[in-house]
C-alpha cells in the first residue's frame, strides 16, 4: 500500500507544517515517509507544491507520477486546480475555499469553485472558520490536515499524537486549540 | 545504531560529522544551505567541531585547505554555480597531497528550482580528475559521505559527493553507525606536495594521471556500482546514475522482463563495466539525473556497436529534472494522466514579501530613473533580483553573484549612463567588493546601490559575514569620497527624500555607493519572536 499526496498553496500558507503533521503522524504509526520540500526562491509568495508518499513498503523516489496522487491538498483554491494532472480519477481533492489574492489577474473565485466541484472529488473545507472557531487563526492548517485525515491511511489518535509533538514547545493552549481545529476539520 | 529523519542537507552533515571532521566551511545557497545549518546547530550543542560559514565558496575551499594540510578531516558546502567561485582553489587542490580527509559537498539544482542554470558538478569532478560520489536518497547520503573521507585519505585526493535539489530537500530515515573519532593534529611532513611551483606541479599533475586506473579499480569493484545481468533478455538494459535509479526502480515492476542494469554512483565512471552491459544489450537507455555525463561517455567508450537512448537523442528531456513521468517512453511504457480542468489557469511567480525593504529602494530608483532620457540598472543574485518580475521592473541583468558592479562598470566606460549596480549586502561581501576596487582605480562614473537588509535572506536568513556597521567604513576605506557614500532608509515615508539622493548620485560623474539601510522583514519578525520559527 502506497499512499501518495500532493500538497499545494502559495509560498508562506504553512504547505510545510501540513506536511510535517501527516508525516510525522504516518511516522508514528510505523509507516515508511517521503517528504520533498520546497526550499529558497520558491517560498516567497508563489505557487509551493510538496509531495508526500506514505507506504508500508520501500519507497524509492521522493516524486509523485501523473494521474498516481491518492489526494491533492489544498490550502488555496486556485492551486488545487494547479496539479490535477497528479490526481487518480478515484483520488481526493481536498482544498481550502479562501483565496490568496496576491497576483493582478486572479480568477473570478465563484468561477474556481465551480471547477473545483467539477471534478466530482473535491472536498471543499472553510479552514479560516474553523481556525476562528478553534480560538487561533493559524490554526486553519491543522483544520485541513484534520480535514484530510479520514482519507489518510493513519489512525486519527496518531495524527493528534503528531500535532501534539509538533506543537509540544508553543505551550498548551497552542496544542489544544491546533488539536481542535483538527477535530473540526475531520468532522 | 539509531535511526532520524533528515534532510539529504542533513545526512550528508552527520555523514561528515560521524566521519570525524574537525572544520566545515561553506557559503549559503539552495539547495546546498541546510548542510552548513544543521553543523552550526550541531556545535551550539556540541564541543570539538568548528563550522562557519565564509565571506565565499573560494575563501571556503582555501580555509578547508588549511585544516587539511594539519591532518584533520574537513568538509567544504556550497551549490552548483558556487563551485564556479571556488574552481580555482579546487582544481589546483586536486595535485595536492591529501592527508586530512578533504570531501567537498556540491548541491546541484537541475530543473532550475532557485539557480541561473543546471550545470553538473559531475563535470568539475571529471575536469580535476578526482572521484565523486553521487547518492540516490538520504540513507547512502550519510554512507557515501563517511566512504568519501576514507576514499579522499586512502587516495590521497579531495573527493567530491554531489547531490541534487529533491534529494537535498526531501526527508526519509536514515539509520546511523558508530562515530570515528578526529584524525591528530599533524602538519604533513611532505610540504613540497603543497607547492604547485610549476617544476612540482608537474610532478604532482602526472602522478594524478597515473592514479586514475586506481580510481576506476575502485569505482568497478565497488558496490556502489552494481551491474546485473539478464542473459534471457537482450532487447535492451538500463544504466541510471543518481536519483534516476528511483524512478526506474519504481517504472520497472511495469517491465514484462527484467533488463540488464548498470547503476552508477562512484566516479570515475566504470568503464569495464558499462563495456559489459553495453556487450549484452541492443539498445541501451540511460536515465541520469543532471547532464549527459555518462551518456557521452558512452557515446564515446564502446567498441560493439549498441543503439543509445538518453538525452542527446531526445528519448530523455535534455533539461529538466527527471521524475516519474518522463523516464517512461525511454522504457516503453505509457504515459499517464489524471484529471484536468478547462479553466485557464494564471501563474502566481515568487515575489518579494508585503513590507520588503527592496520594495521601496525600487520604487525609488524607477522614479529617480525618469530623469534621466536613458539608464542601466544591473543586479545580482539574492531576493533582490525577484525586482526583475511586475509590479517592480527595476532591473535588467542577473548573472551570477557579484556581476552586477562590474557589468555596470564595463557599460560606463563604453560611454552609456547613468549606469547603477543594484547588489545585496551579502553578495557585495561574496564577491562585490573586488569590482568596486576596479570602479575605484579607473574612478569610473557609476553608481552602487547596496541593499543593506543585514541578512542573507534567499536561502532563509543566515548571518551576513561582516554585520551592517561595518558596511560604510569598508567602502570609505577602499577609497569612495565620503561625500558619495550616501545611507538612505528604503520607506515609503522617505520617499522622495530618497529618490532626490539617487538623482543626485546618478548624475554625479564619478563613483557612488548608496547604502539602502533597512532590516529583512523576516528576520526582523524572528527577531521579534525571539528567534524560533
Amino acid at each position: 500500500m502506497t499512499y501518495d499526496i500532493i500538497l499545494a498553496g502559495v509560498g508562506g500558507q504553512g504547505v510545510l507544517s501540513v506536511a510535517a503533521g501527516i508525516a510525522t503522524g504516518a511516522m508514528l504509526q510505523g509507516l515508511n515517509v517521503r517528504q520533498s520540500e520546497v526550499h529558497g526562491m520558491a517560498q516567497r509568495g508563489g505557487a509551493v507544491m510538496s509531495h508526500l508518499r506514505i507506504s508500508d513498503e520501500i519507497i524509492h523516489g521522493d516524486l509523485v507520477g501523473k494521474g498516481s496522487a491518492d489526494m491533492i491538498l489544498s490550502m488555496e483554491p486556485l492551486e488545487a486546480l494547479r496539479y490535477l494532472d497528479y490526481l487518480k480519477p478515484d483520488g481526493k481533492l481536498v482544498t481550502a475555499s479562501s483565496p490568496v489574492i496576491n497576483i493582478p489577474n486572479y480568477p473570478d473565485e465563484a468561477e474556481i469553485l465551480k471547477n473545483v466541484e467539477a471534478t466530482g472529488v473535491a472536498v471543499v473545507i472553510d479552514a479560516k472558520a474553523i481556525a476562528k472557531e478553534s480560538g487561533n487563526m493559524r490554526a486553519s492548517n491543522m483544520a485541513m490536515v484534520g480535514a484530510a485525515s479520514s482519507y489518510l491511511p493513519i489512525k486519527q489518535d496518531i495524527i493528534e499524537e503528531a500535532i501534539k509533538q509538533m506543537f509540544r514547545s508553543k505551550g498548551e493552549t497552542i496544542i489544544q486549540q491546533n488539536i481542535k481545529a483538527f477535530r473540526i476539520g475531520r468532522a | 545504531m539509531s535511526e532520524l529523519v533528515l534532510l539529504g542537507d542533513e545526512a550528508l552533515a552527520l555523514g561528515a560529522i560521524d566521519a570525524g571532521i574537525s572544520s566545515a566551511y561553506g557559503y549559503p545557497g539552495t539547495p546546498s544551505s541546510e548542510i552548513m545549518e544543521y553543523l552550526l546547530n550541531y556545535t551550539k550543542k556540541n564541543d570539538g567541531i568548528f563550522a562557519s560559514w565564509c565571506s565565499n565558496e573560494k575563501t571556503a575551499y582555501e580555509e578547508a585547505l588549511g585544516t587539511s594540510i594539519v591532518g584533520k578531516r574537513v568538509l567544504v558546502t556550497m551549490k552548483h554555480v558556487g563551485l564556479n567561485v571556488a574552481a580555482d582553489p579546487f582544481m589546483n587542490s586536486a595535485l595536492l597531497d591529501i592527508r586530512g580527509g578533504l570531501v567537498i559537498a556540491v548541491a546541484d539544482d537541475p530543473g532550475m528550482h532557485s539557480s541561473q542554470g543546471e550545470q553538473d558538478s559531475r563535470y568539475f569532478s571529471a575536469f580535476a580528475r578526482i572521484m565523486c560520489f553521487e547518492p540516490r536518497n538520504q540513507q547512502e547520503t550519510y554512507e557515501m559521505t563517511r566512504e568519501a573521507f576514507e576514499v579522499s585519505e586512502k587516495f590521497h585526493i579531495p573527493v567530491m559527493i554531489r547531490i541534487v535539489t529533491r534529494l537535498a530537500h526531501s526527508r526519509a530515515v536514515v539509520n546511523t553507525s558508530a562515530a570515528r573519532a578526529q584524525n591528530e593534529l599533524k602538519k604533513t611532513d611532505n610540504t613540497l606536495g603543497w607547492m604547485l611551483l610549476p617544476a612540482l606541479a608537474r610532478r604532482n599533475w602526472a602522478a594524478l594521471l597515473e592514479q586514475q586506473a586506481d580510481f576506476e579499480k575502485y569505482t568497478t569493484e565497488s558496490d556502489y556500482n552494481p551491474l546485473s545481468i539478464n542473459k534471457d533478455f537482450s532487447e535492451f538494459g538500463v544504466i541510471t546514475t543518481g536519483l534516476g535509479r528511483n524512478y526506474y526502480d519504481e517504472a520497472s515492476t511495469e517491465l514484462t522482463h527484467k533488463p540488464s542494469h548498470l547503476h552508477i554512483s562512484a566516479y570515475p565512471v566504470p568503464a569495464e563495466k558499462v563495456r559489459k552491459l553495453c556487450g549484452a544489450v541492443k539498445r541501451v537507455v540511460v536515465i541520469e539525473e543532471g547532464c549527459t555525463f555518462v551518456e557521452d561517455y558512452l557515446r564515446g567508450y564502446l567498441k560493439q556497436s549498441v543503439e543509445i537512448a538518453g538525452k542527446q537523442d531526445g528519448a530523455l528531456p535534455i533539461t529538466g529534472e527527471l521524475n516519474p513521468d518522463n523516464i517512461r517512453p525511454a522504457l516503453g511504457l505509457e504515459t499517464r494522466s489524471g484529471l484536468n480542468t478547462d479553466m485557464e489557469l494564471p501563474g502566481r511567480p515568487p515575489q518579494l514579501c508585503q513590507g520588503c525593504p527592496h520594495a521601496d529602494t525600487y520604487a525609488a530608483l524607477n522614479e529617480a530613473r525618469t530623469a534621466f532620457d536613458e539608464s542601466i540598472v544591473t543586479s545580482d543574485i539574492g531576493c533582490y533580483s525577484l525586482g526583475a518580475l511586475p509590479p517592480h521592473k527595476a532591473i535588467e541583468t542577473i548573472i551570477c553573484m557579484g556581476a552586477s558592479i562590474g557589468t555596470a562598470k564595463g557599460a560606463a566606460e563604453a560611454g552609456f549612463g547613468p549606469a547603477v549596480a543594484v547588489i545585496g549586502d551579502s553578495t557585495f561581501l561574496h564577491s562585490g567588493i573586488s569590482p568596486l576596487v576596479d570602479a575605484i582605480s579607473c574612478g569610473t562614473p557609476m553608481t552602487v546601490i547596496i541593499l543593506d537588509n543585514g541578512t542573507v535572506a534567499m536561502t532563509g536568513g543566515q548571518e551576513t559575514i561582516l554585520p551592517s556597521s561595518r558596511l560604510h567604513t569598508l567602502i570609505e576605506g577602499i577609497g569612495i569620497d565620503p561625500d558619495h557614500i550616501r545611507t538612505i532608509t528604503p520607506l515609503k515615508k522617505h520617499h522622495d527624500e530618497n529618490v532626490e539622493i539617487l538623482k543626485t548620485e546618478m548624475k554625479y560623474q564619478g563613483i557612488s555607493v548608496i547604502i539602502a539601510l533597512r532590516e529583512c522583514i523576516e528576520t526582523a519578525k524572528k527577531h521579534k519572536t525571539g528567534g524560533s520559527k
